[in-house]
């Protein structure tokens, strides 16, 4: 069943210094317990694409220029507020790069996860519960992201918490509406490399568990490699290749999913070289015509410059946008 | 062998936390009785996590920092308590490259002016001289003339950070400190500043400090690794027996950690974090998260380096 799906997305940002075409054409679907990874460099449109399916970038700047985000066949770009809320933490759930910065550093974690669940029971319509309840009700959530002693952290507060177990509150939080799907925008960037690995297995326990979809952004490769199934490369404001991620890293078959595969250094292997990608990311006040990426292409042609590549499913599940990435070769 | 550039032995640096409405003083010991020794030429990576010392550790060995005890050794010469006026000459030899280029650029000046400021500073050259001079370090970090009068707001991330590595250039040091050189950029930009950083090495010989918590790009850049937790150097040698076969069970879990492109699995995770460097534990520093702690890991002092592995063989 698919869970969300984002029919041919625009955004724009209006800004002083004109418009900013942040977003390009986007389709992309996410299926019921599904995990999809999304990566693509700084300033490629992965975070404001993951914040569109809880209508979170604000307007003004941000615009719709066309598209939908359908939820179970819902337009959430359509829906009124009051029934935006009933979806925000009850059906998609957000997880964010920097759990320092989303934790009020005065209130206890008892406190905060208190209002989470009392904001998603009363925009649900439930009945108010007593806050004993509640608490338990948080310790148990505290408990299933594996903090230890959760009836003692809630009368904590966040500085007292490391950056990992800042991480598992956010994530506790976000259970709290026991969403099916749970958005995660580099949820591990902020922490150290043994922190990253604890928070990658709890996100993957939870899926499994809880029967979760997932979308997961992140700038790193090998974190989508290692907690997605599928995973889309995007690269300014469109979504250049998806496929299975094994398929993807395998036999990449855009010049950018490929540059960007080539650029990652292999710690088990040091004499593979890593490589650059010449040029730099265009601007999206003016963004190159035709395929965006065709300035920094070494195969752009003509095509290339005028007209820009659809998605076009190149092998079973394995969907390119490059005029030059054909069935029969394995790449371009 | 030839004699070491830089020799640091039993490094320490201590800060005292000031007593608190909560806390009484206490010191927190952020670099314990490292020793570090760098041949002209080489190329040394100091990983490990967050708080564990390696940017503190780096600030010593650049006597930015005071030491709390032990002696660094510059070039024959004992550098450790030298006072500001005669480290002055000598900081021309001894260059720091900032992680974070954004902020180690002063967003009034053009690039132009930022690479020449050292120059100046150091009364290395003036007029046209210098202008020759900043033009040639532009083309070296791989700048076009154009990027010369351009301000810090108008440049890319990884251009920012040429700007920053020429100016770390412009005086002709020996030893060049990188902390954490790539981490802000992205993974594009940062192969090709990993290039030009082995080209400028060896076209100028210099010696690298690398700093950096990615071990992947620590193996593309350093012959030699150096491996810290809470403070203390726990793994040392060349990056192939490091990272290639590490001995410390915290290398082993570092390295374990990396997520790997084609492993399609979660990496595997090691409990816990690293504890509060203000309250270390008794005995080996890691014991609370080692899978292979004994009775006698917990006791005692801090387990030294030894043949560059600071980890008893069990007995």
């Amino acid at each position: 069943m698919t869970l969300v799906e984002i029919r041919d997305y625009r955004l724009a940002f209006d800004t002083f210094d004109g418009t900013l075409h942040v977003l390009d054409g986007i389709d992309l679907a996410l299926e019921a317990g599904q995990t999809l990874g999304i990566v693509g460099e700084t300033g490629c449109g992965k975070s404001v694409l993951a914040r569109s399916l809880l209508r979170l970038n604000e307007s003004p700047p941000a615009r719709v220029v066309s598209g939908a985000i359908l939820f179970e066949g819902q337009d959430v770009l359509a829906l009124p507020e009051r029934a935006m809320r009933r979806l925000r933490g009850r059906r998609i759930a957000m997880v964010f790069q920097d759990p320092a910065s989303y934790l009020n550093p005065l209130l206890s974690i008892g406190t905060q996860m208190e209002d989470a669940i009392r904001g998603q029971e009363s925009a649900a319509g439930e009945a108010k519960r007593p806050r004993r309840a509640i608490r338990d009700h948080a310790a148990g959530l505290l408990a299933s992201v594996g903090l230890a002693e959760p009836h003692r952290l809630l009368d904590s507060h966040p500085h007292q918490l490391s950056g990992g177990m800042r991480q598992r509150v956010l994530i506790a939080m976000a259970l709290a509406g026991n969403p099916s799907v749970l958005v995660a925008d580099e949820p591990t960037t902020a922490l150290d490399v043994t922190v990253q690995a604890q928070v990658l297995a709890l996100i993957a326990g939870l899926v499994k568990e809880r029967g979760l979809a997932l979308m997961l952004i992140s700038h790193d490769l090998g974190v989508v490699a290692a907690s997605c199934a599928r995973v889309a490369v995007m690269y300014a404001g469109t979504v250049v290749e998806e496929a299975p991620t094994a398929a993807l890293l395998a036999n990449p078959r855009h010049p950018y999913a490929q540059g960007l595969i080539a650029a990652v250094p292999d710690i088990d292997n040091p004499a593979h070289k890593p490589r650059g990608i010449p040029g730099s990311i265009p601007n999206l006040l003016k963004p190159p015509t035709g395929c965006r990426f065709h300035p920094r292409c070494a195969l752009a042609t003509d095509i290339c410059r005028s007209t820009k590549p659809a998605l076009r499913e190149l092998a079973p599940a394995h969907r390119v946008a490059c005029h030059h990435a054909t069935p029969e070769h394995p790449g371009p | 062998m030839t004699a070491p550039l830089l020799d640091a032995t039993g490094l320490s640096k201590t800060f005292a936390l000031p007593r608190t409405a909560f806390q009484p003083a206490r010191k927190l010991t952020a670099v314990a009785h490292v020793d570090l020794s760098l041949a002209p030429g080489a190329t040394l990576g100091l990983v490990g996590e967050s708080g564990c010392g390696k940017s503190t550790l780096a600030r010593l060995l650049l006597r930015l920092a005071p030491v709390s005890a032990g002696r660094i050794v510059f070039n024959g010469q004992d550098i450790t308590s030298l006072p500001e006026s005669a480290l002055r000459p000598l900081r021309q030899r001894l260059q720091l490259v900032h992680q974070n280029p954004s902020a180690a650029l002063d967003p009034r000046l053009t690039a132009a002016a930022s690479v020449a400021e050292p120059l100046v500073i150091q009364r290395l050259a003036s007029g046209s001289a210098l202008d020759d001079r900043v033009r040639q370090l532009f083309a070296e970090v791989g700048l076009g003339p154009e990027f010369l009068r351009r301000y810090p707001h108008e440049l890319s991330g990884g251009q920012k950070q040429r700007v920053c590595i020429a100016r770390a250039l412009a005086p002709e040091p020996q030893l060049l400190v990188l902390d954490e050189p790539t981490s802000a950029l992205d993974v594009s930009v940062q192969a090709q500043m990993l290039d030009m950083l082995a080209e400028l090495r060896a076209r100028r010989g210099l010696t690298y400090l690398f700093i950096s918590h990615n071990l992947a790009v620590v193996r593309q850049v350093c012959a030699e690794v150096a491996v810290m937790y809470l403070g203390r150097i726990v793994e040392q040698g060349s990056a192939e027996q490091v990272l290639g076969a590490p001995r410390h069970p915290y290398t082993q879990a570092l390295l374990a950690s990396v997520p790997r492109l084609h492993a399609g699995t979660v990496p595997t995770a090691t409990p816990s974090e690293p504890p509060n460097p203000a309250n270390l534990p008794q005995g080996c520093p890691f014991h609370p998260r080692c899978r292979l702690a004994e009775p006698a890991c917990r006791t005692g002092s801090p387990p030294p380096l030894v043949n560059g592995l600071a980890c008893p063989p069990s007995s």
